[in-house]
């Protein structure tokens, strides 16, 4: 009936995670409780799960993201004082049936559920705003891909409390990843998990090339486009072309384990090496997938920030097209050890230090960005100068790790963790924290206290070097990545340092915190001047974002915007906006739809159900969210019209936020 | 402050005083040519990243908006002659590790035999080569001395000055076989045949690990890689043979004890599985290595020289296998 | 690159407010995306091909006379739902209907033949476990096959809701322009499978 679930798969003879499951169960009934007090179920449920609404989705992503961060991290904090404990003799306190799979969760959730919902948040906020349109392309089916990675996330965390997690990386490399050797559940709740957050990518990967190709506003050039954009298109061109690799890849894993297949078995002639291969040729681009659209969020703030036009526009979009077609033919760099020849991995290597080279023309550019500004240093700017330091050092030992006769030693060494998590944090993390903290006046109409984000900034600045030199030096003396225990004195004392490290970047997680909080408490006390008025919250936007209302209204623009080319706003604001010339007219908007959250409900007991083999389950899950994507394109009721009343009412409140300040002068 | 900086050329060296650190104090040159390109690479980044890191930081602290004084020119976004620099320093360094990058991929090849002049530098261009076998288990290596007929587990005993042949196998998962201060690591896989050549100048005991997570004892996959004159490790030899050593076991490694060395220790969630002791085998049974690699491959397995593939029988756990060229 | 506004005249300030559905370009950039996953699924056959691990070889197992009764009928059946596109174009609701339904047939024959041919397999211990080989074989073939089943159950829904609310409105013709394409697709995706998994393991 249950399958292979019995009540011996609740771990509850493990201290660590019955108290984790105790803090989790207080927090979220807390949680529950709360919103049942304040009776805003109906209100949660109207208003935020059944949205299609793409800025409440990109809200829900950065939740989930912010969230599956506070998770990643801890798994990190527990690595951490595992290996500054665990020397000679010590065994620490992960066995490493536990460590295992802390770092598989670690990085599978830090790049699934961090670092992927954190950059689709931002496309969903920003890029339909930066074109000028009303919605993404598909609205209902932007829905659908936020509960697929959701079902993911639910997935993976669920594993804490019932079964375990996989315990072979956040790759799943076979054969180890094979049910000969890993007959537990923990390698299929990570396939299940990875499964359908990735065909939600996909699907997210639609959906926005589909609109920048065909939703941008009237006049709308390609070279027109908003930087970020830019690197929004690019990205979803490697999400279109690398994430089908993904899902099939992961199928045959799944059929592997499932069917007794031998895609990749060490026997009936499956291949290693076929895997590896595979899961590169996706798993390179996808880096490059996470770290386009930081880029982007850079060159937006250096420009906003430097009180300039970003240097060398048309540079940083061939850089950016540069770096998607380099990225996808570089994956064999990550096994130069498996004994191809020297022409291939020549070849590989080769191209690998080439993409160093529009990598280094951005820095350039951004560097130029800044010449001959007026440099204000609130809070995003902070992180970028943070972030072109950091991502030089990193990027100097990705073209180390780019030699093959120096990658033979380096490969799968702690200079390879630290490389990886310098570019990461110094780079995805980097950006995307200061795009949040860009644009979360934008999105609520509140500022973040730029205080404690200047402080964030300085301890997760510090906080990372000094969790990371010390894994590069430790790496140089051999020390391989993964490691449960060690014996080596010469690494104890970097380990050491890189635990205290750690505790600082605790530090900033903690201030990020407060900043959120802080925000929450503002804007319930209505603070005025951490109010953003006039919907250009730094003064000096440029891109059409910034030219509605803070929050936007749910239909984005009262009237689509007229493109006077590259910064649009910035150019209104020199030129004046030009009277509106047509009147205001209905305004054709998607209805929000329950069918997003019940197609993700099916698709969690399908993904649950295949996990633990139980078929009926299995089933029901499958007609369920068939039954619902019927249900929908039966559906005739899916869209309505916005009066012009309401339209013009906010029309008008806004014009009188703008004026306010002008006459008080 | 002069005097501090009298001590700054010492610094690295305090720091590190007493350890060792691998993938800077080489014992061959192998490990040698990997070091050479990393600090090679490190030097040419460092020409750009420090300059770069160093405008950043002025140019930020210049341009500040307190600063009104500095020229500000909003509208300057595009420049022709930075635009050729932008691009033209960055291909530059990329183009010259590029050559440097061909030529290492080639001359370091683990596939290849140690060049001719890198064995003249070595004094060891008329040395015979060691040809060992390793197959990596779970959790321990096994390594196979056919001249020799003897194996070890977890020590791998060379003479230095030697060229070393490995052949490079496992019988489990994927791991990486490697020895940090000897140089490039190559994966080991089931059913293939992977190849790394090696050599060790000065005598030492160097740590050798898995480099490639293999599963719970992965941590505990460790073995010495001991380096000792040519005239010591023939005695070596001849002790491993004479089975008196204190590592010595007496069985000889036969179908049925490599069975018996190859299962993998019972595992359990709260304790990290032991480490296995180091073992010698005074007797090894002929092309067991090649049978190791034919149990994947429906019984096949490329013969000695590389040139040809054999069916090994696997019903008869004989001592050949019946050798049938058919020049694949 | 600083500024080259266009300063747009009035004439061109209208309000685009319905731009034409992007349905059918998405759908299409969807399909691109099956593409790979077939890629992907036929370089892993290419390089499995010969892993037949002791088991049976291609050239045993296939017979391509039934392979091309499905290969005529799975083109037959693409022509067949032309003539459903060209009745929905005109707005004959029967027409479109009857093609539809033969359509459908020839559909169903398609995958009936299939799983024929797999449970034959199966049954004479060439099941996709048997080796790497047939285990490529079974997933590069079976997933085109899982496709046309689901083109299949698309087209009873689209069949029922022509009947219904929806007749032949401008969605149902995107709709129908969507599963068009599918078909089509799988029709190109057919070819491939038969020259290189069929002839290409029989010759």
């Amino acid at each position: 009936m249950l399958g292979k679930l019995t009540l011996s798969a609740i771990p509850y003879d493990v201290p660590i995670l019955v108290g984790t499951f105790i803090g989790v169960a207080v927090i979220g009934l807390a949680v529950l409780a709360a919103i049942t007090y304040f009776r805003k179920w109906g209100y949660l449920w109207r208003e935020w799960l059944t949205t299609v609404d793409h800025k409440k989705l990109g809200v829900m992503y950065i939740v989930l993201a912010i969230v599956m961060l506070l998770r990643g991290f801890a798994d990190a904090v527990m690595m951490r004082t595992q290996l500054a404990l665990s020397y000679q003799g010590n065994p620490g306190y992960l066995p490493p049936h536990h460590y295992d799979q802390v770092f598989s969760a670690h990085g599978t959730i830090m790049i699934f559920f961090m670092a992927m919902a954190f950059m689709t948040g931002l496309f969903n906020f920003v890029v339909p705003l930066q074109v000028g349109a009303r919605d993404v392309a598909f609205p209902f089916l932007n829905s659908v891909s936020f509960y697929m990675t959701l079902v993911g996330a639910v997935l993976i965390n669920i594993s804490l409390f019932i079964g375990e997690f996989s315990n072979v990386g956040w790759l799943g490399y076979p054969p180890v990843s094979e049910l000969q050797f890993n007959p537990g559940v923990g390698v299929d709740y990570y396939i299940w998990a990875v499964q359908i957050s990735g065909i939600g990518t996909l699907l997210t990967g639609v959906n926005f090339f589909t609109t920048i190709v065909k939703m941008r506003a009237p006049g709308m050039k390609w070279m027109h486009l908003p930087v970020f954009t830019w690197t929004a298109f690019f990205t979803n061109i490697m999400i279109l072309t690398t994430f089908p690799i993904l899902t099939a890849t992961i199928s045959m894993l799944s059929l592997d384990r499932y069917l007794g297949m031998h895609f990749f078995t060490n026997d009936g002639g499956g291949n290693v090496m076929l895997y590896l291969n595979l899961i590169w040729a996706w798993g390179h681009p996808e880096v490059y997938i996470l770290i386009l659209p930081a880029f982007g969020v850079f060159s937006e703030i250096a420009a906003t920030f430097s009180g300039k036009s970003l240097f060398g526009y048309k540079t940083m979009v061939y850089a950016s097209g540069a770096i998607t077609v380099l990225g996808s033919i570089v994956w064999v760099h990550h096994f130069f050890t498996m004994g191809a020849g020297a022409d291939v991995n020549t070849f590989f290597g080769i191209m690998t230090m080439f993409i160093a080279v529009p990598t280094g023309v951005k820095i350039f550019n951004w560097l130029f960005t800044m010449y001959k500004g007026r440099v204000r240093f609130e809070g995003p700017m902070n992180w970028i100068v943070g972030f072109m330091i950091t991502f030089s050092i990193g990027g100097m030992t990705g073209v180390m790790l780019a030699m093959p006769a120096a990658d033979w030693v380096l490969h799968n060494s702690l200079f390879l963790v630290a490389h990886f998590h310098n570019v990461i944090i110094g780079g995805v993390f980097f950006g995307y924290i200061a795009g949040m903290n860009y644009w979360f006046p934008k999105v609520f109409g509140y500022k973040l206290r730029d205080s404690w984000g200047k402080w964030a900034f300085r301890f997760w600045f510090v906080g990372f070097y000094l969790s990371f030199i010390p894994l590069y030096i430790v790496g140089i003396e051999g020390m391989t990545r993964r490691l449960n225990h060690y014996d080596n004195p010469n690494w104890h004392p970097w380990l050491l340092v890189a635990c205290v490290g750690v505790f600082v970047l605790t530090l900033g997680v903690i201030c990020q915190v407060g900043q959120l909080v802080f925000a929450i408490v503002d804007a319930v006390n209505k603070k005025h001047d951490a109010q953003d008025l006039t919907g250009d919250n730094w003064g000096s936007g440029r891109t059409l974002e910034w030219s509605i209302p803070s929050p936007v209204p749910h239909y984005n623009f009262a009237r689509l915007p007229v493109i006077r080319g590259l910064d649009t706003f910035e150019t209104e604001k020199e030129l004046g906006r030009p009277e509106p010339v047509s009147e205001l007219q209905p305004i054709h908007m998607p209805k929000y739809s329950s069918l997003g959250p019940i197609l993700g409900f099916f698709t969690f007991l399908l993904g649950f159900a295949m996990v633990w083999h139980i078929w009926w389950l299995a089933i029901v899950g499958l007609v369920g969210a068939f039954i619902a994507v019927v249900v929908r394109s039966a559906d005739l009721d899916i869209d309505y019209y916005v009066p012009v009343e309401e339209i013009r009412a906010d029309e008008e409140a806004f014009a009188k936020r703008l004026n306010a300040p002008q006459a008080a002068e | 402050m002069k005097r501090l900086w009298r001590f700054f050329p010492a610094l690295p060296a305090l720091m590190l005083s007493g350890c060792t650190v691998d993938l800077l104090q080489p014992g061959g040159p192998i490990g040698e040519g990997n070091r050479d390109m990393m600090v090679l690479e490190f030097a040419v980044m460092m020409c750009v990243v420090v300059p770069t890191c160093i405008a950043t930081l002025v140019i930020a602290w210049k341009y500040r908006a307190a600063n009104t004084k500095a020229e500000y020119k909003p509208k300057w976004a595009h420049s022709n002659v930075l635009e050729v620099f932008i691009w033209g320093i960055p291909v530059l360094i990329i183009a010259v590790l590029s050559c440097i990058n061909f030529w290492s991929t080639h001359y370091y090849d683990p596939y290849k035999p140690l060049a001719q002049d890198m064995l003249k530098r070595e004094h060891a261009e008329n040395t015979k080569p060691l040809e060992v076998q390793v197959v990596s288990l779970d959790w321990k290596w096994l390594f196979i001395y056919p001249e020799q007929g003897i194996a070890t587990i977890n020590e791998l005993d060379v003479p230095t000055k030697t060229p070393l042949d490995l052949h490079i196998t496992s019988d489990s998962v994927m791991t990486s076989f490697f020895i940090p201060q000897l140089g490039s690591q190559i994966y080991s896989m089931a059913g293939m045949e992977t190849r790394l050549h090696l050599l060790a100048r000065k005598p030492g005991s160097y740590r050798g690990e898995a480099a490639q997570y293999s599963g719970p004892g992965f941590s505990g996959m460790k073995f010495r890689a001991i380096a000792m004159p040519q005239e010591q490790f023939a005695s070596w030899v001849e002790n491993v043979r004479t089975g008196t050593s204190q590592f010595a076991e007496k069985d000889a490694l036969d179908e049925k004890t490599y069975r018996r060395y190859a299962t993998p220790p019972a595992v359990s969630n709260e304790v990290a599985p032991a480490p296995a002791p180091v073992t010698y085998f005074s007797n090894v049974q002929s092309a067991l290595f090649q049978h190791i690699i034919a149990k994947y491959n429906n019984g096949m397995a490329r013969d000695a020289n590389g040139n040809g593939v054999m069916h090994m029988d696997m019903q008869n756990n004989g001592a050949n296998g019946t050798s049938s060229a058919t020049g694949m | 690159m600083s500024h080259d506004t266009t300063h747009a005249s009035p004439a061109h300030h209208e309000e685009h407010e319905h731009q034409e559905s992007p349905v059918v370009f998405g759908f299409w950039v969807y399909l691109m995306t099956d593409c790979i996953i077939f890629g992907t699924l036929f370089t892993v056959f290419a390089v499995l091909s010969h892993q037949f691990a002791g088991g049976p070889t291609g050239k045993e197992l296939f017979d391509l006379k039934n392979v091309e009764i499905e290969t005529a009928i799975l083109l037959f059946s693409s022509i067949t739902y032309g003539f459903a596109m060209l009745g929905a174009q005109a707005q004959k609701k029967a027409a479109t209907l009857g093609w539809l339904f033969i359509t459908f047939l020839l559909g169903c024959s398609f995958v009936f033949l299939e799983v024929n041919e797999f449970t034959d397999l199966i049954a004479h211990g060439a099941g996709p476990d048997r080796s790497a080989f047939l285990s490529a074989f079974f997933t590069l073939v079976g997933t085109h096959g899982l496709h046309v089943t689901c083109g299949l159950i698309w087209m009873v829904v689209a069949f029922i809701q022509i009947l219904g609310k929806q007749g032949l409105g401008s969605r149902m013709i995107s709709k129908l322009t969507c599963l068009s394409l599918f078909w089509h697709f799988l029709d190109v995706v057919w070819i491939c499978v038969f020259t290189f998994v069929y002839l290409g393991s029989v010759l």
